[in-house]
């Protein structure tokens, strides 16, 4: 079952036995996803966790 | 049946780090290695990370007199000389890569603006390709005589040449690249700029305008206004390239997703480094030491089509000794990743 990144575009291989509202990384651009359908299969970007990346 | 492989100016930081590369590639041999200074002395003496290999044992370094004729001829001499004892050089081996600058340029006269001489050799400059894979694979397949790359114009033409490959940028706007380099770039010799408590903890910007390397990357990527400015940082290896173009079009980060993919999305040794999260989320040359791998990556201010594009090597491997034995690689026929999988360290 194959989906693509919202975000970069990847093409991802979702594992046996995802299911709807799971969350996972996309393996190229490391965007948080989450599987809103299984059938089509369909990521959307998951909502964001607060910021801490800086100097 | 190995091929047998010697390296003229094996004292210096890029013969150094081609010993370290060719003395475990699976398919050569190293025959010898140069030094004028330490003639007779082991490669060791130069390169202590070499001691105790049993390939580096079999090697002491001769004088240039003293080569004989081998498969595979590495060049990694100063500014210049390579040039003036070329056709000496063809006579020892039917291939060359030469890691100066000498060959790089097609146009005599490109050299000449630049390099602020008349080319010593100039009827050779076409024999040359310019030895970057991801630009000339196909005719490095079949060279004789192969140039290495400059450091810093690979992490610039490795930055920008999705952008120019895809038509992305405006070719009206001039494009500006900053380079921040270790100080490795500056060769083993020593000066009173590079005494440690001059150098250690310096951000100095050694060539702001008027870098030697803006000509490879006028003529391999065909632009004709970029700019480099060059500032040397507290690393020891290392190039980060950070290039600001500005788009033709409106453009948005999945399109320069789709122009990196298009141009490195089969490339052995470009990886695409663009992550939502993490601590290394853009390229970072600290990663890289060692390695043969350029990351590349890209951030766009839809509002004002400014794109930023990056590219982070090892300036020794991926800007210097690691493309040069791709090179040998694609020009023996061999896999072109022999000898090259070191994937770096972390941490470091």
């Amino acid at each position: 079952m194959r989906a693509t990144c919202p975000e970069c575009e990847a093409e991802i291989t979702l594992p046996e036995g995802t299911v709807e509202g799971e969350i996972l990384t996309c393996p190229e651009c490391a965007a948080e996803l989450e599987v809103v359908s299984i059938d089509p299969p369909e990521l959307a970007l998951a909502p964001e966790v607060e910021e801490d990346w800086g100097e | 049946m190995s091929v047998r492989v010697s390296i003229v100016g094996g004292s210096g930081y890029v013969g150094g780090e081609l010993l370290r590369l060719l003395l475990f590639h699976p398919l050569v041999t190293v025959a010898q290695a140069t030094s004028e200074r330490l003639a007779g002395k082991p490669i060791t003496v130069a390169h202590p990370n070499l001691r105790g290999i049993p390939a580096a044992r079999e090697v002491q370094f001769t004088s240039q007199d003293r080569l004989t004729p081998c498969d595979v001829l590495f060049l990694a001499l100063p500014h210049g000389d390579a040039a003036r004892a070329i056709d000496r050089f063809a006579e020892l081996a039917p291939k060359i890569i030469d890691c100066s600058a000498d060959f790089r340029l097609r146009d005599p006269a490109l050299y000449a603006r630049w390099y602020g001489e008349t080319h010593p050799a100039p009827h050779w400059l076409e024999q040359f390709v310019y030895g970057l894979p991801e630009l000339h694979r196909d005719a490095i397949r079949t060279a004789r005589y192969v140039s290495g790359v400059g450091c810093n114009a690979t992490a610039t033409n490795l930055a920008l040449l999705p952008l120019v490959r895809v038509g992305l940028i405006d070719p009206t706007r001039d494009v500006i690249v900053e380079v921040k380099v270790g100080s490795s770039e500056g060769g083993a010799q020593p000066g009173e700029s590079s005494h440690h408590p001059e150098r250690s903890g310096a951000v100095r910007s050694f060539a702001p305008v008027g870098h030697r390397h803006t000509a490879e990357v006028v003529q391999e990527l065909g632009l004709s206004r970029v700019h480099l400015s060059i500032t040397s940082v507290e690393l020891v290896r290392g190039a980060l390239a950070t290039a600001h173009a500005f788009a033709s079009a409106p453009v948005s980060e999945k399109d320069l997703w789709r122009a990196f993919r298009a141009t490195y999305g089969s490339e052995p040794f470009v990886r695409i480094v663009r992550e939502k999260q993490g601590v290394y989320r853009l390229p970072e040359p600290k990663i890289l030491a060692g390695s043969n791998y350029a990351d590349v990556g890209f951030a766009v201010d839809e509002e004002t089509g400014r794109i930023v594009s990056i590219c982070a090597i090892d300036n020794l491997m991926k800007g210097a000794a690691g493309t040069a034995v791709q090179c040998m690689n694609l020009m023996c026929g061999f896999e072109e990743r022999t000898g090259l999988e070191f994937p770096g360290l972390h941490p470091i």
